[in-house]
């Protein structure tokens, strides 16, 4: 072989490599992509499924629905939701990592052992449980608060939306938490223990040097974190979805996930729950952008 | 740091400590326990705290009805698919983001990460015409499409960390040696890579074992159901609640996962972080 041919094909080897992957995600989710800006410009409903052409509607699809109250109310609500869940189970989360400090190494070891099994529950089966804890006639939540004095005797907790979304909220921060705590307490094993030690000698009180010395020093992290707690709260779909199917009102709790979801697979109008789709991918590109620029400057300086 | 700790600060530490343990446990030994109860002593309006004397019928009970084994024959077949050509996918491109310096490596890393963010909701609408055109709907070569898509970024992403962890400088020395460069990769770094493979292939098995949205919009026919499907189904406020089978059968999806968990997880959270510990 001359050298030229073996030059070239050193050149394109890492392309080959990459082939399969990128033919991978470009059917699955490129093509899907291009096909769903197609049909947000469609009228695509119950008729195009039996056959008729679609239509194209130009903008009519995405006017309709940003005059449409019911979408601003949903985002509202996930957005709501969202901010809310994340900034619980970052305080929870965080306040762990920290008070595990100082906790004996045995009670750390079992705190960490209950977190990793949260953590390591199957979604769909937390969310069985979850809902067997929370049952009106037989679960456990009503039988405790009963027991402490409470009226809780057949309270249904699925009925109304914002106990609704409570339950919710419980379920999400049980299940988010253990991430937090665990990476947020690996970033404060790392600090130096002479920085700790000096603030205090200088006399800082417990909080003084939380907020002055501890918080500063793993903001990255802390950043990275809780950026990642608001993208993924964003798009909680299967929590959503299993509690409506056991009871909730879904026109009251739809999130945007289970919204486009109930339009277009449930309800057959494929053009405007695309429109709805492609305003979430937006949402969640304008929340990204700062994480990936942060990701990407670790990748330079790597 | 302990050692500064005051005893009544130690005290209420280990408090806090001990609560959350209760709470993060809780649920996953109510799972366990509820699975062992028999129908009267689930619905005795005081909870039985210790399944003394309970028995495995309610697990019985799970296999009898046939639907649990088809769901788990769907389930098996899909991450089993999933994880051969996600992992063989993955495995390649790993290589050449991390052993070759080439134009357009930093926009593929961006794309993966980009693509990790994108929320299936945003996309399985399309996915979903996508497949009916294909006439690839409730098929498992259907959602195996979806699911490759689904675990690839993060696998690529994982293991381009374990390649990297294998110094160059070995491959190097094989080939001064006269191994061709080829040889001395998979003479020298793929047997290096294993663990990690392994690590990765779990994670992926987890991840596709345990989702739930894409099944529910590709497997819409019942006999096609994967194993978190029929979980969901069976709490349907249409059939009277059997918690005692729904905790069976949550356990016998749940047991799996949580092994396989605790084995990879420490070395999964460095990935996960993808380097954010560092700071």
């Amino acid at each position: 072989m001359s050298e030229r041919t073996d030059r070239a094909r050193a050149v394109s080897l890492p392309y080959l490599l990459l082939t399969p992957a990128v033919l991978a995600l470009c059917l699955a989710l490129g093509y899907p992509l291009v096909r769903q800006v197609v049909l947000s410009f469609q009228e695509f409903g119950l008729a195009q499924q039996f056959g008729t052409p679609p239509e194209w509607v130009g903008l009519d699809n995405y006017r309709e629905l940003l005059t449409d109250a019911y979408l601003w109310k949903v985002t509202l609500r996930t957005i709501v939701f969202c901010l809310v869940n994340a900034a619980v189970t970052m305080l929870i989360g965080v306040g762990l990592a920290l008070v595990m400090r100082t906790m004996s190494t045995w009670v750390r070891l079992l705190t960490q052992t209950g977190l990793l099994l949260a953590w390591a529950m199957p979604v769909v089966a937390s969310l069985t449980v979850w809902q067997w804890l929370f049952d009106t006639q037989y679960g456990v939540v009503n039988y405790v608060l009963s027991a402490l004095g409470g009226d809780f005797e057949g309270h249904g907790w699925l009925l109304r939306p914002l106990s609704f979304f409570f339950v919710a909220t419980v379920i999400v921060v049980w299940m988010s938490v253990p991430f937090v705590a665990f990476t947020v307490y690996a970033a404060l094993t790392q600090l130096p223990g002479e920085l700790l030690e000096a603030s205090e000698i200088d006399g800082a009180g417990m909080l003084q040097r939380l907020r002055y010395v501890i918080l500063p020093s793993i903001r990255p992290v802390l950043l990275v974190v809780g950026l990642l707690q608001v993208i993924w709260d964003l798009r909680v779909f299967t929590q959503i979805y299993i509690l409506q199917q056991a009871g909730g009102s879904a026109r009251e709790t739809n999130l945007l996930g289970t919204y486009i979801y109930r339009l277009g697979i449930g309800g057959g109008d494929f053009g405007t729950s695309a429109a709805v789709a492609i305003f979430m991918l937006a949402l969640t590109v304008v929340l990204t952008a700062p994480y990936v620029r942060a990701m990407l400057r670790q990748e330079r300086e790597a | 740091m302990a050692r500064t700790a005051s005893r009544p600060a130690r005290l209420t530490a280990n408090g806090i400590g001990l609560v959350a343990f209760v709470l993060a446990t809780f649920p996953v030994y109510w799972m366990l326990n509820s699975s062992f109860l028999d129908r009267n002593e689930i619905r005795n309006p005081v909870p039985t705290w210790v399944p003394f004397g309970g028995d495995l019928d309610n697990f019985r009970t799970v296999f009898e009805t046939g639907q649990f084994v088809s769901a788990l024959k769907i389930s098996l077949m899909v991450t089993g698919l999933t994880l051969l050509v996600a992992l063989s996918f993955a495995f390649v491109a790993a290589v050449a983001v991390s052993r070759f310096r080439f134009r357009g490596r930093i926009s593929f890393i961006v794309t993966l990460l980009v693509i990790q963010m994108i929320p299936a909701e945003g996309l399985f609408i399309s996915q979903y015409k996508m497949l009916e055109t294909m006439e690839l709907l409730n098929t498992v070569v259907g959602l195996t499409i979806v699911y490759v898509a689904g675990v690839l970024p993060f696998t690529i992403w994982t293991l381009r960390g374990f390649v990297e962890g294998v110094p160059y400088e070995l491959e190097e020395a094989a080939m001064m040696d006269g191994c061709t460069r080829t040889g001395a990769f998979f003479k020298v770094t793929f047997p290096l890579l294993a663990p990690g493979l392994v690590a990765t292939g779990v994670f992926g098995f987890i991840q596709a074992w345990n989702e739930f949205t894409l099944a529910l919009v590709v497997m819409t026919r019942e006999d096609q159901r994967t194993l978190p499907l029929w979980l969901s189904t069976f709490t349907d406020v249409n059939r009277g609640t059997d918690w005692g089978g729904i905790m069976a059968g949550s356990t016998l999806i749940a047991v799996p996962v949580i092994i396989f968990f605790l084995i990879v997880q420490g070395r999964m959270v460095s990935g996960l972080t993808a380097g954010a510990v560092k700071g």
